[in-house]
């Protein structure tokens, strides 16, 4: 079998083209984030991406999300370098409004575009995609903006909105421990959206802190199986402190 | 000026709302102080929506690690019984009304228990977050604001002005002035704020509130 094994994070995001749909793990918290996946993609420089994630973004430069509000890599580094052409999220605004991010600067002037999307909508729409499903209904947006243009039924009496799907291109996808068949385990508040989106993509990206031989990890206890991971890259420090 | 409630005060107001054993999710702002105010003898689950149930309060410093970071990204400290789980997990607990309080924040809510606060429209972008969901799926919705804004407007209303975070939710609105009931005959007044009188309250509420028989002042 081909190793998922990649040298390095450069290597990993190598063949992500132009245009492509990518997935970005996280809730928007340091660990959570796979920061050198991201910072590769940045020198990588795949321009007009649509990028499906919770926060645009809106958390890293901030430092809301660390120990003692150190500032983290996120999805910002992508929206500064011009690489972001839309994003679908659940968080595009800057958490302080005094402070607008990169991706709300660039939506403000028409110069990206935006899906807004509730939280618990998007992950859900991931897991469908996953799960090979076209999409369900949820009482979630009922009478909202979020339900402009979207098929309404009442289902046991209560209005439901029809929601798509979501899968992408690639993922990228920050783990605890993966070993080299790919089976994934997190830590703490890591699983969040890396969990879910780890299912939705075709090419999926897992930045580790940790690559273990095979059999090292109890499989009662793997969250990801190893047959929805293709690449894995093993972070150099292992641990975000 | 009559004195206000301050935002640990309204914070402990709601957290009297909380039940043994309540399953509570926290929104940011005064909603995230009451994890202080769990009354004594009772046991409260909080939820995360960043996928934890079950978390404490914030740990010494030494004991803080960027592995266990609640959603507003304050550290919690780990508690026996405690549960971590992805985000479709998550809410599938919110939307599936297996959370029983969810404290929010709020730019306005209206008489019908209408609920806006994820944006106001001259910003031209807002954070919708786990806010929709939440309201549309949580069994109770307890309001925990202001009762005006810093510049003096209104934010209890007839009808909501900014977007809407979801219709008919809220059922109990704290504030520092009040306790206002959502019900279906209308909002009705059941607390007020030491010195404060229903006249008082009712100047900086749009719709006319009904006073509940037993209006009393706020219980602390």
């Amino acid at each position: 079998m081909k190793t998922k094994v990649f040298p390095g994070f450069h290597e990993a995001v190598a063949d992500i083209p132009d245009g492509a749909t990518i997935m970005i793990g996280g809730f928007g918290h340091a660990v959570d984030k796979p920061q050198n996946l991201i910072r590769a993609l940045r020198d990588h420089g795949a321009k007009g991406l649509t990028m499906i994630v919770n926060g645009a973004g809106v958390s890293g430069s901030l430092g809301i999300g660390s120990l003692g509000g150190k500032p983290f890599i996120d999805e910002e580094i992508l929206l500064e370098n011009r690489q972001i052409k839309k994003a679908i999220c659940s968080v595009p605004a800057s958490l302080v409004m005094s402070k607008p991010g990169a991706f709300e600067r660039q939506y403000l002037a028409g110069e990206a575009e935006l899906e807004y999307v509730p939280q618990g909508t998007l992950a859900e729409r991931i897991r469908a995609g996953g799960a090979g499903l076209g999409g369900f209904y949820t009482p979630t947006g009922v009478g909202t903006l979020v339900e402009k243009d979207k098929e309404k039924r009442i289902i046991d009496g209560e209005e439901m909105l029809l929601e798509f799907a979501l899968r992408a291109d690639y993922a990228l996808i920050k783990a605890h421990r993966a070993d080299k068949m790919g089976n994934l385990v997190y830590r703490g508040i890591m699983r969040s959206f890396n969990a879910v989106m780890a299912t939705a993509a075709k090419v999926v990206i897992v930045e580790a802190e940790q690559i273990v031989e095979t059999g090292e990890l109890d499989p009662e206890i793997i969250v990801t199986p190893g047959i929805f991971v293709d690449r894995i890259v093993e972070m150099p420090n292992r641990r975000e402190e | 000026m009559k004195a206000r409630l301050d935002r640990q005060t309204i914070a402990l107001r709601v957290a009297k709302e909380f039940e043994d054993g309540a399953v509570v999710n926290l929104g940011g702002g005064i909603p995230a102080l009451t994890a202080n105010f769990v009354p004594e003898g009772k046991t409260v689950i909080f939820h995360a929506e960043n996928g934890v149930l079950g978390f404490g309060g914030v740990p010494p410093e030494p004991e803080q690690s960027p592995y266990f970071l609640g959603a507003n990204g304050v550290p919690f400290s780990r508690l026996p019984g405690m549960s971590f789980f992805d985000h479709a997990q998550s809410f599938a607990m919110i939307r599936g009304g297996h959370i029983d309080i969810s404290v929010l924040g709020a730019l306005q809510v209206s008489e019908k228990g209408d609920l806006a606060n994820w944006t106001f429209p001259e910003r031209g972008i807002g954070n919708i977050g786990g806010a929709m969901d939440l309201a549309a799926g949580c069994r109770r919705i307890i309001v925990a604001m202001e009762h005006v804004t810093p510049k003096g407007q209104l934010k209890i209303l007839k009808k909501c002005s900014y977007p809407l975070t979801a219709s008919r939710c809220v059922e109990l609105i704290v504030t520092d002035i009040a306790v206002v009931q959502v019900t279906s005959d209308g909002l009705v007044l059941r607390e007020t704020a030491p010195g404060w009188t229903a006249e008082e309250v009712q100047a900086f509420t749009e719709p006319k509130m009904l006073i509940s028989i037993d209006l009393k002042e706020i219980e602390l």
